[in-house]
């Protein structure tokens, strides 16, 4: 059956779709942002503890090593978590959106020797679906006719780690500063620092948490639009840095490369905080179709 | 000679002895030659259980290395894929017994809870940290690999890895020391600073 594209309607195609985000899961999970890498030299050349600077020198190897013998920065190639931005004058065709989505997935994943880490059931059978599927999907409706992906393959060390608090208001910036160091102190190497700290802060519970993957796909040394919640960053930054933990939790001056603070109005009574932390290997690509 | 202590550098064979063992401390750097076992979750649950059921676990385990380590799938051509530490925490519950058996060295990344520390002591055994998230770099350590057991598990089936200088770090040693804590109170204070140069608001490259 066709259909008529009306006017001002720009059509992608299903397959179109599942071809790019089988793409983007190969180079992701070979590649690591240039802005990542910049981080982790800056914090390199910084380090004050030996055995931190030793580690960190490793890291940068293994950014080369995977980049040029194409094998995985890591084997945790982790839960694929894709954020689409849906232009409203875009029109999908060909297919269902998630099931273009899983299809390239789980391409990606099995022709690129990437490691199948779902398990079907959650707290059952707990039998792997053998190709990493199926994603996790954020779709959000944005103006336009632009149809972006970013794929965001989310280690389970650093997921893990993740911690969602709602505090009472008054607990103010000096709450939720509690709640970050208190998450990557507790986390010690779980989450393999240095890390990329995302913090989301407003909203509800669940839009809270998604602030918080948000803040940790923006550029490595970017910093919030609001010159308050920036100064803020910095400041968690430094706070961050002074725990100690360091590199890969030996002990170092480099826990964090960035503090990455996304914020949302929120009710009267409530002070939503939510933390995600990423892991040195802060693996995501985007494209737009 | 199981340990060779040279030029601020420890190399390592298994099997290893007490006394190899009383040579090793927190915060040494350490580079391994010959055979290494995997096991991670699902394995550590399968032995544990045949322990309790007094039946032999697959392989010898006494004086030997285990590596947390579920690795990628290997491209052709190649003996492995990326092949870093897995967040060893999750297998405190099971080391105690396996350590009773004689099991010396464990690699992996992350803490251990005091439990585990324990029994580091009791039995003379040490863990150690590999660099979690350099699994392409550790890969090419690894010049064999033969699955051994439990190959239903997959990525989560016991291999047999040998390795040429594959590099970890100890974290606790059998006197007690924990490089984890130690590290942490040196370095308190002490932090890079939190004024990085921010990038022009420039999209990820596409």
């Amino acid at each position: 059956m066709t259909t008529e594209t009306k006017p001002g309607v720009r059509e992608v195609q299903a397959d179109d779709i599942a071809a790019k985000v089988a793409e983007l899961c190969q180079t992701a999970t070979h590649v690591l942002p240039e802005d990542v890498v910049a981080g982790l030299k800056r914090a390199e050349q910084t380090e004050k503890s030996p055995l931190g600077k030793q580690v960190l020198i490793e890291i940068l190897e293994n950014v080369d090593i995977a980049k040029r013998e194409m094998i995985p920065l890591c084997q945790d190639t982790g839960t694929t978590v894709v954020m689409v931005d849906i232009g409203q004058d875009v029109h999908i065709v060909g297919g269902d959106l998630h099931e273009a989505i899983n299809r390239g997935v789980s391409k990606g994943y099995t022709e690129g020797y990437l490691r199948a880490s779902m398990v079907a059931h959650p707290f059952s059978s707990r039998v792997n679906t053998k190709d990493n599927t199926p994603a996790v999907v954020h779709t959000e409706i944005v103006p336009g006719d632009e149809f972006r992906i970013t794929v965001v393959p989310k280690g389970g060390g650093c997921e893990n780690m993740s911690r969602l608090q709602i505090m009472l208001p008054s607990r103010g910036k000096e709450g939720i500063t509690e709640v970050v160091l208190r998450t990557i102190e507790e986390s010690g190497g779980n989450p393999c620092p240095p890390l990329v700290v995302g913090v989301g802060v407003g909203g509800s519970s669940e839009y809270c948490m998604l602030l918080a993957k948000k803040a940790i796909t923006r550029p490595v040394g970017q910093q919030s639009d609001d010159p308050e919640t920036a100064e803020f960053e910095r400041e968690l930054l430094t706070k961050v840095n002074a725990l100690g933990v360091g590199p890969q939790a030996v002990g170092g001056s480099n826990t964090a490369i960035a503090v990455n603070i996304e914020t949302y109005p929120t009710h009267i009574t409530s002070l939503p905080v939510a933390v995600n932390l990423q892991c040195h290997s802060a693996r995501s690509k985007s494209a737009t179709l | 000679m199981p340990i060779v202590k040279k030029d601020g550098e420890t190399r390592a064979t298994p099997p290893f002895t007490d006394e190899d063992i009383a040579q090793l401390r927190a915060g040494d750097h350490v580079r391994f030659y010959g055979t290494i076992y995997t096991a991670r979750d699902a394995a550590h649950r399968r032995m544990v259980q045949a322990l309790q059921e007094r039946k032999p676990l697959p392989m010898d385990i006494r004086g030997q290395i285990i590596y947390y380590v579920g690795p990628t799938p290997a491209r052709p051509g190649r003996v492995i894929g990326s092949a870093g530490p897995t967040t060893s925490m999750r297998l405190d519950p099971f080391t105690p017994a396996l350590l009773e058996q004689g099991l010396k060295v464990i690699i992996g990344k992350g803490g251990r809870g005091s439990v585990v520390k324990k029994a580091l002591q009791d039995n003379k055994a040490v863990y150690l940290l590999a660099i979690g998230g350099a699994g392409a770099l550790l890969s090419g350590t690894i010049k064999s690999m033969d699955v051994i057991a439990y190959e239903d598990l997959g990525t989560e089936s016991i291999k047999k890895l040998e390795v040429e200088g594959f590099p970890a770090i100890v974290a606790c040693d059998m006197y007690g020391g924990d490089l984890l804590l130690a590290g942490k109170e040196a370095y308190r204070d002490q932090p890079a600073l939190g004024d990085y140069v921010s990038v022009p608001p420039a999209e990820k490259a596409g």
